[in-house]
């Protein structure tokens, strides 16, 4: 293996069932009808997903939620403001954590 | 043309997959669709038979003629036809006109851009004058997405043609129908019909002032330019395997290829456009003159791995 990251590892994803069949099946349920249409439709759906997985920065779901969105009708256009929304939630949330310092630097400075 | 998808050997043979039930045609068939030529103002990078204006071929009278024998004949309700342009054939308004006193049900399929050459202009006034059904290519609702498949200008160019169709009643459910079709910008699958149907609706009233009966989603065959631009992206093996892995067993019962029969410019007979474009005619080889010296049989069809474009997801035929 030359890298951690591996496309071809996403096709092997269900392997995680193979020591845990319960705990892998209640996941593909409770997975299965989170993305269902609900008061949410699944297109919305897929596009929250995009947003969090570069949240969480898994390039095996930014793969599969890019592909996801666009197969639902979305555009790039859409894809790229959920990203500067991930981008502004991640940014405002490093400089929300500032105020913390400042806190400290009141409490401990003169 | 190169039939690329048989590079493809991680997929089964089609074939091999397909129910024997639904490997033949049914006893009675509905659509004689007939593809009067290659010959595009366009060159849409999904088209499968790579239509273009350097194209040259083109239905003759001839050919035409035995189709609406051959429609008689065999008991079709529907005439569908495709091209290239099918305005570009000079003999289509001929055809419609005498298909008309057969055939109640005229579908043509067209890329409304067209309409906007010199010598070509009066067509929508001539289509909605006989009844003609229109199936209009409109591969989203944005110019950016459409242009990139279809050239640049061409989606509001499209927009100004449906605004002059709404005009003449198409699309407000009063007897003259148009339908979008939609295809996906790449490697990908097609949406679901439906949702994609009404988000088509709300974007083009709002932004355009258009309406429409109904919004068809196909997924883009494995074949022609189409197919040259996955080999060239290096996406082809991945493509057909997505193809393959999203197989839809319900969708075999639907495959057009089962109710209809498709006519290349030359008077050769295929089982579908696809096929055309991959040059498999149906068995037996007969050509559209030898079909009109004999009644209709059902026939086995002839399958690809292109096929595979057909029953993926919802189905696409």
């Amino acid at each position: 293996m030359n890298t951690y990251y591996n496309p071809e590892d996403l096709a092997k994803f269900s392997t995680m069932g193979e020591e845990a069949p319960k705990l892998w099946e209640s996941f593909m349920n409770y997975y299965g009808q989170v993305f269902a249409d609900g008061a949410l439709s699944a297109k919305e759906k897929s596009l929250i997903a995009f947003a969090v997985a570069l949240t969480v920065q898994c390039p095996y779901c930014i793969d599969s939620y890019t592909n996801d969105y666009l197969e639902k009708g979305g555009n790039e256009e859409e894809l790229t403001e959920a990203a500067h929304v991930a981008c502004a939630i991640r940014g405002g949330a490093s400089l929300v954590h500032g105020v913390q310092m400042k806190n400290i630097v009141k409490d401990q400075m003169f | 043309m190169e039939n690329l998808c048989e590079e493809v050997k991680s997929l089964p043979p089609f074939q091999e997959v397909c129910p024997e039930a639904y490997q033949y045609t049914v006893e009675k068939p509905s659509v004689l669709q007939i593809n009067v030529g290659r010959k595009c103002n366009l060159a849409c990078r999904h088209c499968h038979l790579e239509c273009g204006p350097n194209r040259r071929e083109i239905m003759g009278r001839d050919v035409l003629e035995v189709c609406l024998r051959v429609y008689q004949r065999h008991g079709y309700d529907t005439i569908d036809i495709t091209g290239g342009a099918p305005e570009m054939c000079p003999d289509l308004k001929w055809f419609i006109q005498e298909a008309k006193k057969l055939c109640s049900h005229i579908i043509v399929r067209s890329n409304g851009v067209i309409w906007l050459e010199p010598g070509y202009e009066d067509f929508p006034e001539f289509f909605a004058n006989h009844g003609v059904e229109l199936f209009l290519s409109l591969p989203y609702y944005r110019a950016k997405e459409a242009d990139r498949q279809r050239g640049e200008g061409t989606f509001h160019r499209e927009i100004a043609c449906i605004q002059r169709i709404n005009g003449l009643g198409y699309g407000k459910g009063e007897g003259l129908t148009l339908n979008l079709v939609y295809n996906p910008n790449g490697a990908l699958l097609p949406p679901p019909q439906e949702a994609m149907e009404q988000e088509y609706k709300e974007r083009l009233s709002r932004d355009f002032g258009i309406c429409f009966d109904h919004l068809y989603c196909i997924t883009n065959n494995p074949m022609g330019r189409f197919s040259q631009f996955l080999k060239r992206n290096g996406n082809l093996e991945k493509y057909m395997q997505k193809l393959y892995q999203a197989l839809n067993p319900a969708a075999f019962e639907g495959m057009m290829c089962r109710s209809q029969i498709s006519v290349g410019y030359d008077g050769r007979v295929y089982d579908c456009d696809f096929n055309q474009a991959g040059e498999l005619p149906i068995a037996g080889r007969k050509s559209i003159f030898d079909l009109a010296e004999e009644d209709y049989s059902p026939r086995h069809i002839v399958f690809g791995r292109h096929c595979y474009g057909c029953t993926a997801g919802a189905g696409s035929s």
